[in-house]
């Protein structure tokens, strides 16, 4: 099955129910298989800016690069290049936002979060920093598949606070990592086997923050036939309990196999077919 | 800013401390951070130990041991206006960032820079290994945080709503009679793959929305658009060819 029928892909955006702008971004790709959410901070408009560049260099240079590599060759080190790409170009985001910030004293000190993901040969790269997370719905079972760069997870990681607790900290707004606020980055990057049927969520802290990760599995479970009602329904659940922050969400739904042809009997089938 | 206990003995208020250090005890003996003296007391009774916004209060082994709010405790995540009772005195724990979270002004995500950042070796391996097992690196200084910026986000608090309790009671078909009572806020309706609604509860009430199907529930005997639409008490929903009807329980 082509990358573009084997993901189906919907996504929604809100500012919530307290903030008057949206500094989230967001964007998506089923031809190339990437999808790129940001989460921006910095005064004025300049969080806005921050994950708008972020958005914009993944996309741009990602799509751009695929003409000459595929991400699921094996770069020198032995890595999928779909795992170079994203790793590359979340650090080149990072430099522009980075110079921008240094530049203007208006975008001093903005920066964003990422959760970022390239599709290819039944796998998925997922690439982040900060506390934008990626959940996967697969069966029966919900959970993040990303780890937040963020204080309270070193916490809960620790033994230093338990998970009930963790619920009510006041430190949740505390990440360790972020994009551009520091002449370099370290993405963390991991290589997921994919399923068909498997449902993946992208989704800012506005989310999470605001309704409970059973509550999202069990929307996802229940409405995985109609995928922007879904994603629609997740943002109404987080701005009915409050929408203090601004909250996005993509939802990658895998409907059949992508894997890459490799004999050539595979490669001419394939090509026939196409 | 910083959170305050507030000592106090049969109502009388004795004295105001911050919690401006990491860790500070409360004892007897004189070098503590909080020192009553009373026999009551241990030597080193408790230890309060403040991680950025967030207080813990445990205790020390002591003799006559903690209560928060009337429970006996070892170890406390400490919430605003908590009681910590050491034999007759009393600590009020006040953490200011509670009544600003609350306010139109909330709080801002902001970046800890670890000054030792994370060597850049550590990338390969996260990059090879499971989320399960990667690396905790370390906190850090937490006390002097941080450069950044502002992005508000939301808290824990949940402001949860009530609305009525509403059910579908069906009048149709095989199951007629059968009464489904609307306790969770999805309730999926229908033959996944043929015909499929969902009644959704939020704050203002209940709506249907079409999830899958050729054909769309009706209301009413009104064809539904893709639209999510309000329910009224005693609505008729059509969906599959079962009719049902929604209505408030009280």
């Amino acid at each position: 099955m082509k990358l573009q029928e084997a993901l189906e892909i919907a996504s929604q955006t809100h500012s919530g129910m307290v903030r008057s702008h949206n500094e989230d971004s967001l964007t998506h790709d089923a031809a190339c298989g990437l999808v790129v959410l940001a989460d921006g901070m910095g005064g004025y408009n300049a969080g806005e800016v921050a994950s708008g560049i972020a958005v914009s260099v993944l996309s741009t240079e990602i799509r751009q690069r695929m003409d000459e590599v595929r991400p699921e060759d094996k770069s020198a080190e032995g890595e999928d290049m779909g795992v170079v790409l994203l790793r590359e170009n979340v650090k080149k985001a990072n430099a522009s936002i980075y110079s921008a910030a240094q530049n203007q004293p208006q975008y001093s000190g903005m920066g964003t979060t990422i959760v970022t993901a390239l599709f290819y040969d039944n796998r998925v790269a997922v690439a982040h920093v900060g506390d934008s997370r990626m959940y996967r719905l697969r069966g029966e079972s919900f959970g993040a598949i990303t780890r937040d760069h963020s204080l309270l997870q070193e916490q809960l990681d620790g033994g230093i606070i338990s998970p009930e607790d963790a619920r009510v900290s006041k430190n949740r707004n505390l990440v360790t990592r972020a994009v551009g606020i520091e002449a370099d980055v370290i993405p963390e990057v991991h290589v997921h086997e994919v399923c068909a049927g498997d449902i993946y969520l992208l989704c800012s802290d506005g989310l999470n923050d605001m309704v409970e990760d059973e509550d999202i599995g069990n929307t996802l479970q229940m409405l995985q036939a109609n995928l922007p009602l879904a994603a629609n329904q997740l943002i109404e659940m987080a701005n009915d309990n409050g929408g203090r922050d601004n909250v996005s969400v993509i939802l990658v739904k895998i409907n059949g196999d992508f894997s890459v042809p490799r004999g050539w009997l595979d490669k001419l089938q394939s090509w026939l077919k196409n | 800013m910083a959170a305050k206990l507030i000592l106090s003995m049969d109502g009388s208020v004795l004295q105001e401390y911050v919690l401006s250090k990491e860790r500070m005890t409360v004892g007897r003996k004189p070098h503590n951070d909080i020192v009553i003296e009373n026999l009551a007391i241990s030597g080193e009774h408790a230890a309060i130990v403040t991680i950025l916004n967030d207080s813990f209060l445990e205790d020390l082994d002591s003799t006559n041991g903690v209560m928060v709010n009337g429970t006996q405790v070892k170890k406390h995540f400490l919430q605003n206006n908590d009681v910590i009772e050491i034999g007759k005195y009393k600590l009020k724990y006040l953490n200011e960032v509670q009544h600003q979270a609350n306010g139109a002004d909330f709080e801002k995500t902001m970046v800890l820079r670890t000054p030792s950042a994370a060597p850049a070796a550590d990338n390969k391996t996260l990059a090879q290994s499971e989320p399960g097992i990667a690396p905790a690196q370390t906190a850090g200084n937490p006390a002097g945080a941080a450069n950044v910026a502002a992005k508000k986000t939301g808290d824990a608090t949940v402001v949860q709503k009530m609305v009525p309790p509403a059910a579908v009671q069906i009048l149709t078909g095989a199951n007629t009679g059968r009464e489904l009572d609307l306790v969770k806020n999805l309730t999926t309706l229908g033959k996944p793959g043929v015909q499929v609604a969902v009644l959704t509860r939020r704050p203002h009430g209940y709506f249907i929305t079409h999830v899958e199907g050729a054909n769309y529930p009706s209301l009413n005997g009104r064809a539904l658009d893709e639209q999510p639409h309000p329910l009224n008490n005693h609505d008729i929903i059509e969906l599959a060819g079962i009719k049902m009807e929604f209505y408030f329980k009280d």
